[in-house]
C-alpha cells in the first residue's frame, strides 16, 4: 500500500492521550517524527516523564492504530533527547485541555485563570498532581479544585 | 580499573540512588499524613524509578553482558549496590523522609545539570530530561524543610533531629574515589567533591531559614557507594523489593 508521512501523521493526531483522552499523542508533542522506510513505518517518541506509566500503553496504541491502517510493520523508537517540553503542546491540545477542565501550562508558571469559571484568582494546593504532568490547584472564587498542566 | 568498568560502577551508582531513594519513598503510599504529600511522594517515587530504568539500561549497555534494568534491579544483592547510605535510610517520620529527601534533592539537583553537559551524550540525554523532574522535587522538599523547621515547637524538634540523625550520612554524596576520577578524566561526570560548596551553599541558606542549625562535624559515613559496607537497613528494603524475583525466580508479569 502506499502512505504518505501525512497521512500517518493525520493518523496519528487520532491517537488519544490515555491519561487524558481529549488530546492527541500528537497534541501532546510526544510524536517527534514519522518516517517512511520501504515498508516500514518508524515513529520516534519522546516520553513526557521518566516514570510515566502512560508511556507504554501510548507506544502500543500507537502500534495498534497504525495496524488498523493496514500499515504492517512498526518500528516505535524512543527519543528522550531533546528532553520533551510543554512548549511541544499543540495550539489545539492547549485549548481542548482547558475545555475539558484542565489549565493549560503558562511560562509563569501557574495558571492563568480557573479553568471552571475564569476567575484569577487561584492559589496552588500542591506541585504534584493526579498524573507526573500536573500540579493540583484550586480556584478561591468558585472554591473548586482543578488540575494545571506544569511547565517543564 | 579500565574506563567501561568504572562506567559501569558510575552507571550503577546513579540509577542504585534513584531505584533505593524511589522504593524508600514509595514505601509511604497510602500512609502519608495528607493526600496531598501522599501523592506528591508517589510522584516523587514515580520519576525516581523512571530515572532508574533509564540509568540501570544504560549501565546493562556499558557492561554488555546482556543484563537489562530490571536484572540489576532485581536480581543482584545488597553488595552489590551502590547507592548511597543516605538513600537507604529508613523512612521514619515524614520529616525525617523529607529530610532526606532534601539533602539527597540538592545534590541531584547539581549533579544534573553538570551531567547534562557530559562528554556521553547517553549521558547528558539522560540528565537533561532528570533534571527537569528533580528541579520540582527539591523545591518541594525545600519548602517542606523549612516549613516543618520554621513551625510548630513539635516540627522543629523533629526535623531538626532528623538532620542531626541525616547529617553524617550526607558526605559521602561528595566524596571522589578512582571511579569518579575515570569518570572526570573521560569528562562524562564531575569530581563528586567539586560540587560541595555550591551543595553547602545552598543547605546552609535552606537550614537558616527552617531556623535549622547544621551539626558541628564533617564526620561521613562511607561504604555505600563502594558498595563495601551498607547499612543494615538495605538488606531489608531488598527481601520486599525484590521477594517475587526472589520466591519464583524469572517470572514475568
Amino acid at each position: 500500500m502506499t502512505v504518505s508521512v501525512d497521512q500517518i501523521w493525520g493518523w496519528l493526531d487520532e491517537v488519544p492521550d490515555p491519561e487524558i483522552p481529549v488530546i492527541s499523542v500528537v497534541d501532546l508533542g510526544i510524536v517527534r517524527e514519522v518516517m517512511l522506510e520501504g515498508e516500514t513505518v518508524k515513529v520516534a517518541v519522546t516520553p513526557t516523564y521518566s516514570g510515566c506509566p502512560a508511556t507504554s500503553v501510548i507506544s502500543m496504541d500507537i502500534e495498534t492504530a497504525l495496524r488498523d491502517r493496514g500499515i504492517k510493520d512498526v518500528k516505535i523508537e524512543t527519543r528522550i533527547a531533546p528532553p520533551w517540553t510543554t512548549d511541544w503542546l499543540s495550539e489545539k491540545g492547549r485549548s481542548r485541555l482547558e475545555d475539558y477542565g484542565i489549565a493549560p501550562p503558562q511560562p509563569a508558571g501557574g495558571p492563568e485563570k480557573c479553568p471552571h469559571c475564569g476567575s484569577r484568582n487561584v492559589t496552588r494546593v500542591s506541585q504534584f498532581g493526579s498524573t507526573p504532568c500536573k500540579a493540583h490547584w484550586r480556584c478561591t472564587d468558585c472554591l473548586e479544585p482543578f488540575d494545571y498542566f506544569k511547565c517543564i | 580499573m579500565t574506563r567501561d568498568m568504572a562506567f559501569f560502577e558510575f552507571l550503577c551508582r546513579m540509577g542504585d540512588n534513584t531505584l533505593v531513594l524511589g522504593h524508600r519513598v514509595s514505601e509511604w503510599c497510602g500512609h502519608a499524613p495528607v493526600l496531598e504529600e501522599d501523592i506528591a511522594l508517589a510522584n516523587t517515587a514515580l520519576d525516581l524509578i523512571g530515572q532508574t530504568q533509564m540509568w540501570l539500561g544504560l549501565a546493562g549497555e556499558v557492561e554488555g553482558e546482556g543484563r537489562s534494568a530490571d536484572d540489576l534491579a532485581m536480581l543482584r544483592d545488597a553488595w552489590d549496590f551502590r547507592n548511597v547510605l543516605l538513600a537507604e535510610q529508613p523512612n521514619g517520620d515524614f520529616g525525617q523522609t523529607m529530610m532526606r529527601q532534601y539533602l539527597f534533592d540538592q545534590a541531584h539537583v547539581l549533579l544534573l545539570q553538570k551531567l547534562a553537559g557530559s562528554s556521553d551524550e547517553r549521558v547528558a540525554g539522560i540528565a537533561a530530561k532528570a533534571v527537569k523532574e528533580v528541579a520540582y522535587h527539591v523545591e518541594r522538599s525545600r519548602d517542606t524543610v523549612i516549613g516543618l523547621g520554621d513551625g510548630t515547637s513539635e516540627s522543629h524538634r523533629r526535623m531538626q533531629a532528623a538532620l542531626d540523625l541525616l547529617w553524617p550520612y550526607a558526605g559521602e554524596m561528595f566524596t571522589d574515589d578512582e571511579v569518579s576520577g575515570i569518570m572526570a578524566g573521560e569528562g562524562i561526570a564531575p569530581e563528586p567533591s567539586s560540587l560541595r560548596a555550591a551543595w553547602d551553599a545552598a543547605v546552609q541558606e535552606t537550614m537558616s531559614e527552617a531556623t535549622l542549625v547544621i551539626p558541628d562535624s564533617d564526620f561521613a559515613h562511607a561504604g555505600g557507594k563502594t558498595g563495601f559496607r551498607h547499612s543494615e537497613h538495605l538488606g531489608h528494603m531488598l527481601t520486599q523489593m525484590q521477594w517475587l524475583q526472589r520466591a519464583y525466580p524469572g517470572a514475568r508479569w
